[in-house]
Order: C-alpha cells, then structure tokens, then sequence
C-alpha cells in the first residue's frame, strides 16, 4: 500500500492554544484511519487544513505527491478529496434524491443551465448511490423531514457522490439513534469499501472504531499520541484512562 | 401543477390578454406595461429562489429605458433598440453584481436599494445630459424599418412584450429546474455545501443576477416604448419594491404567478386609482397583508388550490 495523504510537521495555534503541535501523519491507500481523542484535542482542525478552510502555520500535507497547502477548498474538491460534517449540511429545501443529483451534477461540471437536475443520467446515478446506502426508500422526503441517522448517512453519500479518493468524516455516527448505528455505520463501511474509497474519520464512539478501522490515531494536545492498530491503541491503559475515559479493571463499554 | 397543465394556463393566459386588448383598448397599453413588469418579475423570482430580495431592480429597468431614449435619436429600430439595451442592462447587472454578490440577505437587498438610489439621483441632478425630472421624450420607433402609428404601433409593442413574457417565462422554467436554478435554492439552504461540492456559490448567484438584469432591462425597453417617455421615477425605490410586492402577490415560486400578480396589479391600481384615489394604496397594502398571512403561495398558489379542491370533488 503507498502512501496517498501525508501531513508533516503541522502547527496551527488559536492564540495560545494549540491546535496542531507538530503533526506527522501518513494515510495509506484504502484505509480506514480513525481519529479520536477528547475535545480540543484538534481533530476537527486537521480536518479543516486539510480541506483547505484553515491555514496551517507551518508544515505541509502531501496528496498523491503534491502540496495541498495554500489550494483553494475548491480546488482541493477537484483533487478528489471529500468531506462529511458533523451537523449534515443539506439543502433542506430539496429531497435526499435532488439532493444526491446536485452532487452528482456538482461532480460532472454540469451546472448546464438548460438541462433539467434529474435527467436520466443523473437520476439514475442519484438513485444507485442511494440504493447502495439504503436510503431508496427516502428517497422523495424532503432534507429537512429525515431523522438524525437519514441525515447522516445522505450527508455522506452526498460526498461519495463526488468519487473522492478521499474521504474525510467529521463524526459520522453522532446524533444517530444507538439503536441504528451499528446499522449506520456497517453500511457506511460496506459501501465505502466497495468504492475503494480511503476514510479518515473522527469518532468518539469505540464500538465504532473497533468495528471499522483499520488503524487509530490518537489525538492530544494537537499531537498524535499514539497510532496504531485498534486492537493495540484501544486496549492501552493510558489511551483507555485518557482519551477513553475508564479506569483499570473495568470492563470497556459504548463511550457515549 | 404539472408542465403540460402549465403550458395551458399560460397559452389561455396569453389568449385571454390578446382578447381583452382587442376588446377594450385602452386597456392595451395597460396590459403591456403590466407584461413588462412580469418579465421584470421574473428576476425577482430567480433572486427569491435564492433567499435574496433585491429592493433595486428598477435600476435595471431604468438602465436600459434611459439606453434606449439615448439611442432612440440615432437609430429609431425597436427591434435592435431592445437587445441593445437588455444587453447594457445586463452588462451593468454583471458588473454591479461582482460586488453584491458577497453580501447576502439584508446587506444585499440593502446595497441594491442603495446603488439604485445613487443612480437615481445622478438621472434627477445631471440635467444637462438627463433632463432631471423632465425625462426625455422618445421618437416613435419603427418595427422592421416600417413606419407605424396610433393603434398599429401600441399593437406592435404589445405583441413584443407578449412574445418576450412568453419566451422567458420558458427560459426561466427551464433554468430554474436545471442544476444552476436548483442550486439557487442551495443558497438559501446551505450555501457551505455547494462550496463543499466544489461549486462557487456566488458563480450560481450572479448568473441568476445577470439574467434578472437582462429581463429588467427588457421590461424597461417595453416601458420605454410604450410610454415613450422616460423619467427618474422608474429608477424610484418604490418601483422596486413593486416588484417585489408583485412577486408576493403572484405567488414567489411560479412561473405564471409573476404574470398573474402583475396583470391584477396593474388593472387594480389603473381602476382603483380611478374611482377610489385616495385610498387605492391602502387597498393594496391591505392585499398584500391578506397574501402574506393566508395564502402565502400568492394568487397562483390560489388557483391552484382551487384547481386541486375541483378535482378532489
């Protein structure tokens, strides 16, 4: 496996806070890379440098070789690179299926004028990514009419929608039901996986993480404190006492 | 309502128009004046469709009223005088809207109100070139090279803005269910998206601008024709703001509704005007306040409604 996203020496502080303190950090071609860490540790800001919405003081990231640095956010989409938010960020005016043919438009350049947003090819193409996400059925609701789990998982087929070669998820499970995230989050993997697509997302549920990743980063202070397999960082004392939050001895559960 | 039902009314619309100008004819001038505030109409839709309202559009209007009095002198051709100046008007529209466009909601409607107040002076206080409140009188244009006059002349005008209503009532079906129009309502929404998507949302707003300001500047030639005689008062606020009360009035999502609300907006002022002078304002505000509070999809959403109960019985 090469290498497709590389971060080095990254260093971003708000004020007096650190939100990157010398990030290194190498993502490898068709993994599933996990964040996690406690709040402010700048999970969600390496996120935003990546994407290109902050600017890092100093330091580079690498994709596929060139400098993402100083690249527009919109220019950063063109390379291939996607991301999902925490909040799902739809047009709540559309249905999830306008909402997937916007995507796919966004996608072919085709914001053409005189051609209508569901033509046969983009309805189709909207309508298989939804199958593949078994969102068919909510297909003619409108954005704003979903519950949370809906809404997460059209937020990321919007950004699959793009073909990323990367995918960069801001806690793709939070705000889902308990009861479904399992569901969720097997779905999430199944089709991105499918679509050979590289994830890096930021989660706090463990479950999740142990289910799905391939390998964990985590996250302290605006550096990483450790990384590895999650069957080694999840099962490390000081990772369980200090991002997890348990004390030797007792027994792992769901971090809420 | 579904687009062959649309074509319909629209097809009825046009022919229940045409009749009442050959029936009455003085009302000929009042129903194209009433077309030509449609087609303005129609921008202020599109910038609806995307959460903004422009409360200076009459700057457009009046843009290309005023190109056409200047241009008249030199070349009397109405039908080279208005891609002229729909085409100045809309060169305007693109230069003004690289600077609204990064401004949204209040801050834009606001600056509009704003540069077309600006405007509006400069026609008020440049005598020397504009006449101030005088305005300026036009010479009659021809149609085709052809001389016309009296009726044959108002008829020619009328039947301009009736084929101009109607192909930009198409164009602007079509645009607004394409990616670029359905991306308007993406701004209202989540314009973070669309950047997200990789698609610059003020690229999609300032193409739906420019076309607003070529349909102002249509609607301001047809105004210009037909009254030739152009004065500051079209550049007013309160012309804008007629647009936008039309809009409402119309219904803010349809196609049909901006022609609807204008021709009832017209008629209503014209005979309430007549009979109660006094009050036809307050009639009118009282109308929109009926609108907005019980049928806020404006007298098409009406008809609809209707339509939908008919059938339901």
């Amino acid at each position: 496996m090469s290498v497709l996203l590389s971060a080095q020496d990254l260093r971003l502080a708000f004020g007096g806070v650190k939100a990157a303190d010398g990030i290194n950090l190498d993502v490898m071609e068709r993994e599933f890379l996990a964040i996690i860490g406690p709040n402010g540790a700048g999970k969600t800001t390496f996120i935003n440098m990546t994407t290109g919405h902050l600017t890092p003081q100093g330091g580079s990231i690498r994709y596929e070789g060139k400098e993402l640095l100083g690249m527009k956010p919109r220019a950063i989409v063109r390379l291939g690179i996607a991301r999902s938010f925490q909040l799902p960020q739809l047009f709540t005016e559309h249905t999830v299926l306008e909402n997937a043919a916007m995507a796919v438009a966004a996608r072919e350049g085709a914001f053409s004028p005189f051609r209508p947003l569901l033509r046969p090819a983009f309805r189709e193409e909207a309508e298989d990514l939804l199958n593949r996400f078994g969102l068919l059925p909510a297909a003619d609701r409108r954005a704003d009419a979903l519950n949370e789990g809906t809404r997460k998982l059209t937020d990321i087929a919007m950004a699959v929608a793009m073909k990323p070669k990367l995918l960069l998820m801001d806690e793709p499970t939070s705000g889902v039901a308990a009861a479904d995230k399992m569901a969720v989050v097997e779905t999430l993997a199944r089709v991105l996986r499918d679509a050979g697509v590289t994830a890096v997302f930021v989660e706090h549920d463990m479950d999740v993480v142990g289910r799905i990743a391939d390998r964990v980063a985590v996250w302290g202070q605006g550096r990483i404190a450790a990384l590895g397999p999650p069957g080694q960082i999840l099962n490390d004392p000081v990772v369980q006492r200090e991002v997890i939050g348990i004390r030797a001895g007792e027994v792992p559960h769901a971090a809420a | 309502m579904n687009a062959r039902l649309e074509i319909l009314a629209g097809i009825l619309g046009a022919a229940v128009l045409v009749l009442l100008a050959y029936a009455a004819p003085w009302l000929r001038f009042v129903l194209t004046i009433a077309l030509a505030k449609g087609i303005m109409v129609l921008g202020i839709l599109l910038l609806l469709r995307a959460g903004q309202v422009s409360f200076g559009h009459a700057m457009y209007v009046a843009i290309a009223a005023y190109s056409v009095a200047f241009i008249a002198p030199h070349m009397r051709e109405a039908l080279l005088l208005l891609p002229l100046a729909a085409v100045i008007s809309a060169a305007a529209g693109l230069l003004i809207g690289l600077f609204v466009m990064r401004y949204r909601e209040i801050f834009f409607g606001m600056l509009n109100l704003a540069l077309s107040m600006v405007f509006y002076s400069l026609l008020e206080k440049l005598y020397t070139v504009t006449h101030g409140t005088d305005g300026i009188r036009l010479p009659v244009p021809t149609f085709l090279g052809r001389e016309l006059a009296g009726a044959s002349y108002e008829w020619a005008v009328f039947a301009l803005a009736l084929v101009l209503a109607a192909c930009f009532a198409v164009v602007v079906r079509i645009y607004l269910a394409a990616p670029l129009g359905q991306a308007l309502a993406g701004i209202k929404t989540r314009e973070a998206r669309l950047e997200f998507m990789g698609v610059p949302g003020r690229f999609v707003l300032l193409a739906a601008y420019v076309l607003s300001a070529l349909m102002a500047g249509c609607g301001g030639t047809i105004i210009a024709l037909t009254s030739r005689h152009v004065t500051p008062a079209l550049a007013y606020w309160t012309a804008s703001g007629e647009l936008v009360f039309i809009a409402i009035l119309g219904g803010a999502g349809s196609v049909l509704g901006a022609f609807l609300g204008a021709v009832v907006y017209e008629l209503t002022r014209v005979y309430a005007a007549a009979n109660l002078a006094d009050a036809w304002q307050l009639i009118l505000g009282s109308v929109l306040l009926l609108v907005i509070l019980f049928a806020p999809g404006g007298l098409f959403g009406i008809a609809q409604g209707l339509l939908r109960r008919r059938k339901a019985a």
